[in-house]
């Protein structure tokens, strides 16, 4: 069992070394400390008794949920089937239904650590919904669609979504196109830092991160 | 005008005009423009009408005369169309008219009917307007819009004279304005009415209280009221008479009072409906009724203040604010101040009432009534909205004099829709709550007056921005989290910073989204909102809105928020919403202050800050900012001090960035007027890197580093620590600045202040030439500055040599030319630096041709104290070196007279310096007479009880040098003068000592005295000052010693030898 483990730790300890050479944010033994929390995730999942290239859909989903607080409105409750696979797939960056251990840690470092551009670069690719470089007045409409109480008095019930979809796209829409390019968005969050997450919340705030990052990187040292 | 008629006159269901003052009056207008139009404008008056108005006359054709062709009972007018159509056409009853000159010819011929053709015209042709210029130039005139292109349709129109067609519209145009201008008056009256009724209604309940009743009976003298609300009879109506009342008080006699449009007044004692006489004016007229009974029945004037503050329900608004005003009182001792204060209650409370009435901007219901609203097109319908919005408030206001409001304005408090919030803001309008309105700050100049209302929708119709903020706030409403954020992030792409947009927030009840917003848990939806509220909260309307609201209490709360741009957007809104005292009070008492304190925590010097380290500096620089604007109230400065804010402000003035300086610097300075600050200052370190600012490019940091200096350098420490880190230059640098006033006020106050040091004078602000550029600034500056550099000559002065340079550079005169000023605190100045120059005989000289000392005398009548003294003072170098001073004394009519007088006054500083000037003045013989005849003996006398050392040394004085006439010296004992005059010897003070031996020399002369003196033991302390080393105090308590001595050894010769 110490033979496994200390064997274990060798062989996470060359991959720390590795990865953390093509990530960004963290250092070595911070990976290392994710990749401990990544394999613990993992367990949870092998011992429901599937086979585990990595983590899919689901447990991502209640990762999320658990560990960042991004419970409220749409993202997870009201379409689940439409922003969280779009974070997931924004993990998933080989489209291969799973989130592997690299994918994991490089998604990581932006979720937690990321700079401003490295963000927006981000959170552009979780709104473009069909991956073609633009986000739509569709995607948009899509992804606003149950942002607003509907006034059971109004004749059309979305056209407040509509509204507000014209007048987020005359806000960021900088080369009149009628869509989104990463150009348009990256300028419009520049200039007013709230729109990053303008088309619904797809990083953790500031709290959940504080407290994961301590969860990971402290809890497990002392281990 | 046919427009107007249509839309503004009072129609019967039957479709004729009504028999009402306001019809009446609107025709008699039309009626002078018909009649003068022919005349005024000859061309327009031969435009042919479109179609001609037609109506059933009264007018036979015996009634016309030349220029018609009468046939029977037919008549054609000579003038006709150029189709050969007669322009006026009568067979009887119907007549046809076809243009204005013959309409004005009918109207001159019909004489004394001329009135019921008119009103026959209208009533028959109500679209008269379509007739006379065709349905698409009426169209443009119900538009009233005047700048359509009018001559666009002429030219569709193919007339034939267009020129005359246009300025025919034209002048219609400017009629249907006067009309409905007119119309406007009248109405006024009538709301009048209405809120004049509700007064007395609202009067007569307080009747029926039994105990509490205010006054017995309030009743009409006739139960008949007029149709149009009157109830005076009609040939008083005709002076503007509306109603009589007898009011029957608790405590006085029934007074008879008459309610007219002029005012409310006593009249000569109407009490029946129909009375021949009486209707004269027997009173002052007075404003409202409330003030009238007030100032008749001291009983109601009393209990109407208790009642309404106790239960707060009748019968007046401005009781309630009674309290306030009262404290304000105590505190400013102002009454002008009071009575600005009610003011502006009054029309804060009219703001709130606004403020839960708003969403509602249907026209008064009265309008309707009037039938004005009924067949009007959208034009008419925005006017009247528009004067309807100007007639409430102005009914308000007349509400408040009066008293009927506040029943019904209880009723709308009740029914209005702010959630859970209006609770809190009442609360602060409690009197409890009141009396902390005292601490208040020192810069009264920076306090902001709680402003009036001002509506958006009074003046202009309601701009697009309005209703494009309505609908993003009713997203605000309906949105989640992320439609928030972004209808926020849409919200600040408006130009917030203007009017428009800041009210129309507020009236479609953005406000209280926002505010709302600030308690929940979305960081981002609180960023948004906070950035939107800190750019409004530049408008005094929205902040204090958001403090009636209880925002300002959320705001606070997130000033712990872990999120630093969050604490940091709080504290800059904090900032711009603490502008007058309610708020910073508010911040105060929940907490605010100690965690604006903790904001100040950061690195600041360090070479190169990571983005952590930056962030906290910017949490810092809105901290300070937010102290700032806190601190300019005397309890949040302790609050500061005691949060231990002193010591990081001190740190934080070692930053080097201006944006960071200016607040920092700007809260230090606003503290500096409290004590502990100063020494905080002075041992802190701070003075240090004051001066090094006074050398920044920045002249708001430079005037709030002279202006901190200026406070703290009346402690001779931080003066000398000026000089030591050399920032007497840099001061003097500063006079350059003549452009800036504020800059050059604080730089001439820290001069003035630094210069009481007399080191500095000597060393420093000699050498820099510091007397010719203050001298320049004598002239054309504003008071304050000009206070500054007078108080610094008036130091300056206390060196010889100044007061020569002060000469040479042309200084006097504009000193002496400021005397004649009305500012207090300047001219005790003035006086004091006249007074310190008429040390100099040159300089005395000068003063006495330019009539100086007679403009120094004059100000002996100032009702300031401090001036009185002041000028007191600088008599007396005046009268010591003016050559041939006692005929310049005597040339003063009155002067002595006032100046004895001056001795009755009760203050100490004042009775010292005066009689140091009698003391001056007495030398001379004549003088001394007249002076005497004037009383000053007993007055002098009387005095000489006081403990107030300064005083019994010039009163001493003064009593020494009065002796010197007459029977004075007696009268002095009969007065009982010398007893307490024997007492001052056993001050601790050398001066008094000095005064008083030399007076008990100069009265021993008189034998009674000297049996006085001894017999109060005088000789003992005579002989011990007798060893001073002071000679004329040796002298003088010798003298005295031997006068005494005389008497007694005379004495004893007597009882000898008889």
């Amino acid at each position: 069992m110490s033979d496994m483990s200390s064997l274990n730790r060798k062989l996470i300890q060359t991959l720390a070394e590795t990865i953390s050479k093509q990530v960004d944010h963290f250092n070595k033994t911070e990976v290392e400390c994710l990749i401990r929390e990544f394999n613990v995730l993992l367990g949870e999942c092998a011992a429901s008794g599937r086979a585990v290239n990595g983590l899919d859909k689901e447990k991502f989903r209640s990762i999320l949920h658990n560990n960042f607080g991004m419970t409220d409105d749409m993202i997870m409750d009201l379409a689940p089937l439409l922003v969280d696979p779009t974070v997931f797939r924004t993990f998933d960056r080989d489209n291969d239904s799973f989130v592997s251990l690299k994918e994991w840690i490089e998604g990581l470092s932006v979720f937690l650590r990321g700079t401003m551009d490295e963000k927006i670069k981000y959170c552009f690719q979780v709104y473009d919904l069909n991956s073609d470089n633009y986000i739509s007045r569709e995607e948009m409409f899509h992804l606003l669609k149950n942002s607003l109480i509907r006034q059971p008095t109004e004749e059309d019930p979305d056209e407040g979504i509509k509204d507000l979809v014209e007048i987020t796209l005359k806000r960021m829409d900088h080369d009149h196109d009628g869509r989104l390019s990463f150009s348009d968005f990256e300028k419009a969050v520049k200039e007013e830092n709230l729109l990053l997450e303008a088309f619904g919340t797809c990083l953790p705030d500031i709290m959940s991160t504080e407290a994961f990052e301590q969860h990971v990187f402290q809890e497990q040292l002392v281990l | 005008m046919g427009l107007s008629l249509t839309k503004a006159a009072q129609w019967t269901t039957a479709g004729k005009l009504e028999f009402t003052p306001m019809n009446e009056s609107l025709l008699k207008e039309l009626l002078s423009f018909v009649e003068d139009f022919s005349s005024r404008h000859p061309q327009e008056a031969e435009h042919v009408f479109e179609e001609p108005l037609r109506w059933s006359t009264t007018l036979g054709a015996s009634d016309f005369k030349t220029d018609y062709y009468i046939s029977g009972i037919d008549v054609q007018s000579h003038e006709k169309d150029s189709g050969g159509q007669p322009l006026l056409q009568l067979s009887p009853p119907t007549v046809c008219v076809r243009s204005f000159s013959q309409l004005s010819k009918l109207v001159h011929l019909a004489a004394d009917k001329k009135l019921e053709e008119l009103r026959a015209c209208l009533e028959e042709n109500k679209d008269a307007m379509v007739k006379i210029l065709g349905p698409c130039f009426a169209d443009i005139l119900e538009k009233e819009d005047t700048h359509t292109d009018v001559l666009h349709l002429v030219d569709k129109d193919q007339g034939k004279d267009p020129e005359f067609k246009i300025n025919l519209f034209h002048l219609l145009q400017n009629m249907n304005k006067q009309l409905l201008s007119k119309l406007l008056e009248e109405i006024e009256v009538e709301l009048n009415l209405t809120a004049l009724k509700n007064d007395i209604e609202s009067l007569k309940r307080l009747c029926s209280e039994g105990e509490k009743r205010l006054l017995k009976s309030v009743r009409y003298t006739s139960d008949f009221e007029f149709s149009n609300g009157c109830r005076a009879p009609l040939w008083r109506q005709v002076y503007g008479d509306i109603c009589y009342l007898v009011v029957e008080p608790c405590d006085t006699e029934n007074l008879y009072i008459t309610c007219s449009t002029a005012g409310f007044f006593l009249n000569g004692g109407i009490k029946q409906e129909g009375a021949e006489s009486g209707y004269e004016r027997t009173s002052d007229t007075y404003k409202d009724l409330l003030t009238l009974l007030k100032s008749r029945s001291p009983y109601f004037a009393e209990h109407i203040n208790k009642q309404a503050s106790a239960v707060q329900e009748l019968p007046s608004t401005q009781s309630v604010h009674r309290h306030v005003e009262s404290v304000d009182m105590e505190e400013q001792g102002e009454l002008q101040r009071s009575y600005e204060q009610q003011e502006k209650n009054v029309q804060d409370k009219s703001r709130k009432q606004h403020l839960l009435n708003k969403k509602k901007y249907e026209p008064c219901p009265r309008w309707k009534k009037l039938g004005l609203m009924s067949p009007c097109g959208k034009a008419e319908e925005r006017k009247s909205r528009n004067s309807s919005g100007m007639e409430m408030s102005s009914e308000i206001r007349k509400k408040k004099q009066g008293s009927g409001a506040k029943s019904k304005m209880k009723a709308e408090f009740s029914l209005s829709s702010l959630p859970g919030r209006l609770s809190s803001s009442q609360k602060i309008k409690t009197p409890a709550r009141a009396t902390e309105l005292s601490s208040e700050s020192s810069s009264q100049s920076e306090e902001e007056e709680e402003q009036s209302e001002r509506r958006l929708e009074s003046n202009t119709d309601l701009p697009p921005e309005y209703w494009q903020i309505q609908k993003l706030v009713k997203y605000l409403k309906g949105g989640d989290q992320t439609a928030t954020v972004l209808t926020l992030c849409a919200m600040l792409d408006f130009n917030l910073m203007q009017e428009t947009c800041q009210l129309a927030i507020r009236d479609v009840g953005g406000l209280e989204v926002l505010i709302n917003l600030l308690d929940t848990d979305e960081v981002k939806c609180k960023i948004g909102s906070l950035k939107i509220l800190r750019k409004i909260s530049h408008n005094v309307q929205i902040r204090q809105t958001i403090v009636d609201m209880g925002g300002l209490q959320s705001i606070v709360k997130i000033l712990d928020s872990p999120v630093k741009d969050l604490k940091a957007l709080a504290a800059e809104t904090i900032a711009s919403v603490a502008r007058f005292r309610r708020a910073r009070r508010t911040v105060r008492l929940y907490g605010g202050i100690k965690k604006l304190v903790n904001l100040l925590h950061c690195v600041t010097n360090l070479a190169s800050l990571t983005a952590n380290q930056q962030k906290d500096v910017e949490v810092a620089r809105c901290g300070a900012l937010a102290l700032w604007s806190c601190s300019k109230c005397t309890k949040n400065k302790e609050a500061i001090r005691k949060a231990g804010g002193i010591p990081l402000l001190g740190r934080l003035l070692k930053s080097p960035h201006e944006n960071m300086l200016v607040p920092v610097v700007g809260t230090l300075q606003e503290c500096a007027s409290q004590e502990s600050y100063r020494i905080a200052i002075q041992t802190e370190g701070m003075v240090k890197d004051l001066v090094k600012n006074l050398n920044s490019d920045n002249e708001e940091l430079q005037m709030h580093c002279a202006n901190a200096i200026f406070k703290c350098a009346e402690d001779e420490q931080t003066r000398d620590l000026v000089r030591k880190y050399k920032g007497l230059q840099p001061l003097v640098s500063l006079l350059a600045k003549v452009n800036n006033k504020q800059l050059l006020a604080a730089a001439t106050g820290a001069i003035w202040k630094c210069s009481i040091s007399v080191d500095n004078v000597a060393e420093r602000f000699q050498e820099y030439k510091v007397l010719e550029s203050l001298v320049e600034l004598l002239t054309d500056q504003p008071e304050d500055v000009l206070v500054n550099v007078v108080g610094a000559l008036g130091e300056f002065a206390q060196i010889p040599a100044s007061k020569t340079i002060i000469r040479q550079c042309g200084g006097i005169k504009p000193l002496v030319n400021l005397l004649s000023g009305t500012n207090p605190e300047l001219l005790v100045n003035v006086t004091k630096t006249v007074g310190a120059c008429a040390t100099d005989q040159d300089n005395m000289a000068i003063i006495d041709q330019l009539d100086g000392v007679r403009l120094v005398w004059s100000l002996l009548k100032n009702p300031s104290a401090d001036v009185q003294s002041s000028a007191a003072w600088a008599l007396c170098p005046c009268i010591e070196n003016a050559k041939d001073s006692g005929e310049m004394v005597r040339s003063l009519v009155g002067g002595l007279e006032l100046i004895v007088n001056l001795l009755k006054s009760t203050n100490d500083e004042v009775l010292a310096s005066v009689c140091a000037a009698i003391a001056k003045i007495a030398k001379d013989k004549e003088n001394l007479a007249v002076l005497t005849d004037h009383g000053v003996v007993p007055l002098l006398a009387k005095l000489t009880n006081t403990t107030d050392d300064k005083l019994r040394q010039h009163l001493a004085e003064a009593i020494g040098h009065c002796c010197m006439w007459g029977s004075n010296r007696a009268s002095f004992g009969e007065a009982g003068a010398v007893a307490p005059l024997v007492r001052y010897l056993k001050s601790k003070d050398a001066t008094v000592h000095q005064s008083t031996a030399m007076a008990l020399y100069q009265l021993s002369k008189d034998p009674s005295n000297c049996i006085t003196m001894h017999e109060k033991g005088v000789v003992k302390p005579l002989i011990h000052i007798m060893g001073s080393n002071d000679k004329t105090l040796q002298e003088a308590a010798a003298g005295c010693v031997r006068n005494i001595r005389l008497l007694a050894v005379a004495n004893r010769k007597a009882i000898l030898f008889y």
